[in-house]
């Protein structure tokens, strides 16, 4: 056997293999599978959850929320982790380790502590609200827990992060002597910056914006801590339907769409950047 | 977006942005030693008083063990599967193992409330709710993209014609894996068990699912914690688990400072 596995080194290799394949295919894929189905066979078999969301304006309003944060959201955290990332590709090596640190940390900070943390920040007696009000600029505490504010500036934080790093490792390919070169032709830094860099990082930009995107629209810890059942996104409400209202059907037909929404926008990126080195990244 | 890249308006900037990140995570920490009743900035002193109750509580420490147990179960499953693996596509370079690779990344790109219904679904039938057996293989699932991601960047560094050189000296498959392989990637095994175990350590929306009374991780304590009595206790665990993450970043940081770069 040795030597017929020897002979073709691709079995072989397949054999390496294996216990990851096993591992993902009966604990993640056979679970990811049996959503599809009960989609299409609770209560009874056909498309009647999908086509029940079609009318369901609740469930649609939900959607229209999470996509709505997740865009914002995105948007901003793409502009801020922008700023790091250039700052860290045109820095010094010093500066660049120390910048990478200051990501990475709270990157692997619990999503729970850091979402805590600004549950402490933003509740009314928070530490933000009582440093206003001790400055005299406010009166009365502002409301930005358990509302979409809330859930916005968590989801951001969480994200900001993420597009650091996705954009770092985009830039990061780009030649720097480019810009030196557009400077040495007579052009400012703010024109050799908008002309040169920028157009070279929009790939970086479209993959950082899709990538982050798709994992917003799936945060189930953040909104459910930072918006109180108020601001309601996706993934949460899918939990509710199940631990609630026990409507498998709906609650599954939604986590089908909710996969779609992220396998198309996926397959989008992947025309623009090779998304594992944008995946290796991070 | 216009931005004026200014020598030293832009870092600045960058500065204040690392500075949005950092700063509520830092500010946990004088929480915790918060000498109040309820969850504030300390007020008259510093006190140790609710690490105390933390330690003190049952509750808390078997969610830490649990945690602990839990995490390095799955790490372990996660790190030998996922290095066996990541050895096996460098080996095979065909179509086969881009495939491979692909669907293992497919854990990082799902959402994992999806994940957790399916779960669920799934536990339902076999028995498998609530059980510690049932949280450690779907938290090695999880984890697995990580060593597969860091074992695959590490093999890019490794000359195969070391193993073919082991294997000419007469050393056998296993020896050439023991002695020449694992050594050489044991930089990105190292990671890839650390962000495996983060993963583990940190998960939440699966343990919601499928745990009952028998399973309480520490993130599911902290979860309820945090929705039903909001105390400084929560405030010392949080900062216990920032330290934590800088004490396993450590090696990380360093190893990503020294490693080369991919082109």
């Amino acid at each position: 056997m040795a030597l017929s596995a020897q002979q073709r080194p691709g079995l072989r290799a397949a054999l390496w293999m294996l216990p990851a394949v096993l591992l993902l295919l009966i604990t993640y894929f056979v679970p990811l599978l049996d959503v599809l189905t009960t989609s299409v066979t609770e209560p009874r078999p056909g498309l009647n959850n999908y086509a029940g969301l079609l009318t369901d304006t609740g469930a649609q309003r939900i959607i229209l929320t999470t996509l709505r944060i997740s865009l914002t959201a995105t948007l901003i955290a793409v502009g801020l982790g922008y700023l790091v990332a250039y700052a860290m590709v045109t820095g010094s090596p010093r500066r660049r380790v120390v910048m990478f640190a200051c990501v990475m940390v709270p990157f692997w900070i619990s999503i729970l502590v850091r979402t805590f943390a600004w549950i402490l920040l933003l509740r009314t007696e928070g530490i933000v609200n009582n440093g206003l009000i001790t400055l005299h600029l406010i009166d009365d505490p502002l409301d930005m827990l358990y509302s979409e504010t809330g859930v916005l500036i968590g989801t951001v934080h969480y994200m900001v992060p993420i597009a650091a790093m996705t954009l770092y490792g985009q830039m990061e390919g780009i030649d720097q002597r480019l810009i030196t070169a557009a400077r040495g032709l007579g052009a400012g830094p703010v024109f050799a910056f908008r002309t040169v860099f920028l157009p070279l990082s929009l790939p970086g930009i479209a993959a950082a914006s899709v990538l982050i995107f798709i994992g917003g629209i799936g945060y189930f810890i953040v909104p459910a801590l930072l918006g109180g059942g108020k601001t309601l996104m996706l993934a949460e409400y899918i939990g509710l339907l199940i631990t609630t209202t026990v409507n498998w059907g709906l609650g599954t037909a939604l986590a089908t769409v909710l996969v779609a929404i992220v396998l198309m926008l996926l397959f989008a990126v992947s025309r623009l950047v090779d998304i594992r080195r944008a995946f290796g990244s991070t | 977006m216009v931005v004026a890249p200014k020598r030293r308006v832009l870092p600045v900037l960058a500065w204040v942005v690392l500075l949005f990140l950092l700063l509520p995570c830092i500010l946990v920490v004088p929480v915790s030693l918060t000498d109040t009743d309820y969850l504030a900035m300390p007020e008259q002193g510093l006190s140790l008083r609710w690490w105390h109750t933390l330690f003190a509580s049952p509750e808390w420490m078997v969610a830490l063990g649990q945690s602990l147990g839990i995490g390095l179960a799955a790490t372990a499953i996660a790190v030998s599967a996922g290095t066996l693996c990541a050895i096996g596509c460098w080996r095979a370079r065909n179509r086969w193992s881009a495939l491979v690779r692909a669907l293992i990344l497919v854990p990082m790109i799902v959402p994992t409330v999806v994940y957790a219904l399916g779960l669920f679904r799934v536990y339902a039938k076999v028995g498998l709710l609530d059980s510690f057996t049932g949280v450690i293989l779907a938290h090695a699932a999880l984890a697995l993209p990580y060593p597969v991601l860091t074992v695959g960047a590490a093999l890019t560094n490794f000359d195969p014609r070391l193993e073919q050189a082991a294997r000419n000296l007469g050393a056998s498959g296993w020896q050439v894996l023991r002695l020449v392989t694992l050594p050489n990637l044991k930089a990105g095994i190292l990671s890839g068990a650390i962000f495996a175990f983060v993963v583990s350590w940190d998960e939440l929306v699966v343990v919601l699912f499928i745990a009952g009374r028998r399973v309480h991780t520490l993130p599911r304590q902290i979860w309820s914690g945090i929705r039903e009595n909001l105390d400084p206790t929560i405030a010392a665990v949080a900062t216990l688990l920032i330290a934590v993450t800088l004490l396993a970043l450590i090696p990380v940081l360093r190893g990503s400072r020294t490693a080369p770069k991919e082109a």
